[in-house]
């Protein structure tokens, strides 16, 4: 596990290094508070939940999670750095955890901030808190999901522009599968694809823990979704590592 | 001698294009073996397919007796490797990076401190330690390189072109480093530069469209004609070139 723990520090250092941390960080603190304040209609429903931010939330990181994503293989291989990390004692596997671990803590430290908008419905109700923290929860599992798919996505391409693109499309699919419009128009016509769309979106596992449901059928997904994207991450660097 | 390097029959195709064929040497400890070649002759396949980078489609390398598509991790444990073009996160300070690298090969506290300032100290980087590597000059950036292949003090020290983009001042430091080191390692490094071979190698391995052409002591290859640079262009014209390079 060292191998995992030292790729993991210096990712995770990396973020802050660059301005990608702050960047990304404010643009997420900014577009989910005002989504939550005004589309989300936070005071007009007059419950005190974060029903509303917990909702944009997906959409949110279909745009922000691909931006953190493209870089991770695609700017190694365009600097050349993928070959001394490589070549360092350390299994290949072991450098594609430690990358999306820390993608994933760095994920985790931007939910971590909106924290201003659970002290908020704290002083304007009492809200259930437990259930506000499977809501968290839930947004960190389809962060992780998200990460995954980049990630083996950035594997294949030196391009980061092709990989982000890629990676928003595929995130998109995930989030949209799970949408009223989606599976009502899939029902009427072709019910058995209505199902297959809800069994893959996101957004519909999310809604069971923004409810305060973790369902063991909703962890399952999430973990056997992001492992296998990570084994095929791996194999995909062993395969394009020296294009 | 013990053979700390032992590459046996390595051939490397990029679809119908073979660019390393059929491959063998071995390297001694003691040895500075220059790998020389045209560019496009194959010097940088052969290197990374040692350092566990690229996969052979054929044959084995062995470092140190471990084989590096069997046991990857053991095999780099033993290396210190330079890629070609020195490659380094540009984010990050020297210090940081050559942190990065001693974590990885598994140091930490005071014995990571000390492997940090002894590489820093034997590629003169002290000025620069806290300075980020992409504000660093190219002379620079190689050393920080250098530095990081020999951080953990390794038995075989594979370099591709430790010397170029650096200043003749530097270039010499650079030549003094390596044949200090040579009594208790195996280095190969590969060059363009024919003088440095006399300078510092005690065996050369000419390539030429992937094949080896000529395995001998840099005075025996000066030997074979007028000059080292004319014994260079007949080993390797004396084939008709199979891509317009």
């Amino acid at each position: 596990m060292g191998g995992v723990l030292t790729v993991f520090r210096r990712e995770l250092a990396g973020y802050f290094a660059t301005p990608v941390a702050y960047v990304f960080i404010v643009i997420f603190l900014v577009l989910a508070g005002a989504l939550t304040f005004t589309i989300g209609n936070f005071f007009t429903r007059g419950q005190a939940d974060l029903q509303p931010f917990f909702t944009f939330v997906p959409w949110l990181f279909l745009f922000l999670v691909p931006a953190l994503t493209m870089r991770l293989w695609a700017e190694e291989r365009r600097l050349g750095t993928i070959e001394l990390l490589l070549t360092l004692p350390i299994a290949q596997w072991q450098a594609v955890v430690g990358k999306f671990l820390a993608a994933w803590a760095f994920c985790a430290i931007a939910l971590l901030l909106t924290f201003p908008l659970v002290i908020t419905v704290n002083i304007l109700g009492e809200p259930d808190n437990g259930v506000i923290a499977t809501g968290y929860l839930g947004c960190l599992m389809v962060a992780g999901a998200f990460l995954a798919v980049g990630a083996a996505i950035s594997a294949l391409t030196k391009n980061q522009v092709i990989a982000f693109v890629l990676a928003v499309a595929a995130c998109f699919f995930l989030t949209a599968a799970g949408t009223p419009v989606v599976t009502e128009f899939l029902s009427q016509r072709v019910p058995q694809m209505a199902d297959i769309a809800r069994a893959i979106s996101v957004t519909d596992r999310l809604g069971g823990f923004s409810r305060g449901i973790i369902a063991a059928r909703d962890v399952i997904f999430f973990a056997s979704f992001i492992g296998f994207f990570l084994f095929a991450n791996t194999v995909a660097v062993d395969q394009r590592k020296a294009d | 001698m013990t053979a700390l390097i032992e590459i046996e029959r390595l051939t490397k195709r990029f679809g119908a294009f073979t660019a390393v064929d059929d491959v063998s040497f071995t390297v001694s400890k003691g040895e500075v073996l220059g790998f020389l070649g045209p560019n496009g002759a194959g010097k940088s396949t052969t290197m990374r397919m040692l350092a566990g980078f690229m996969t052979p489609t054929a044959g084995t390398a062995r470092i140190c007796g471990d084989d590096v598509v069997d046991k990857p991790v053991a095999a780099k444990r033993h290396l210190g490797f330079l890629p070609e073009g020195a490659p380094t996160y540009p984010e990050m300070t020297v210090t940081g990076f050559l942190r990065f690298c001693g974590r990885a090969r598994g140091f930490h506290g005071s014995a990571l401190a000390d492997r940090v300032t002894r590489a820093m100290h034997l590629t003169q980087l002290e000025g620069v330690r806290l300075q980020p590597v992409e504000t660093l000059s190219k002379g620079f950036k190689r050393r920080v390189g250098l530095a990081a292949a020999l951080l953990h003090d390794p038995p075989v020290l594979v370099l591709d072109e430790p010397t170029d983009g650096l200043d003749p001042n530097q270039k010499h430091e650079v030549r003094n480093l390596i044949r200090a080191m040579a009594p208790d390692k195996a280095i190969v490094i590969s060059t363009h530069i024919l003088e440095e071979v006399s300078a510092v190698c005690s065996r050369a391995v000419i390539i030429a469209r992937g094949r080896v052409v000529a395995d001998a002591t840099p005075a025996e290859l000066a030997a074979r004609g007028p000059s080292m640079d004319a014994v260079f262009r007949e080993l390797t014209l004396s084939e008709a070139p199979r891509e317009a390079a």
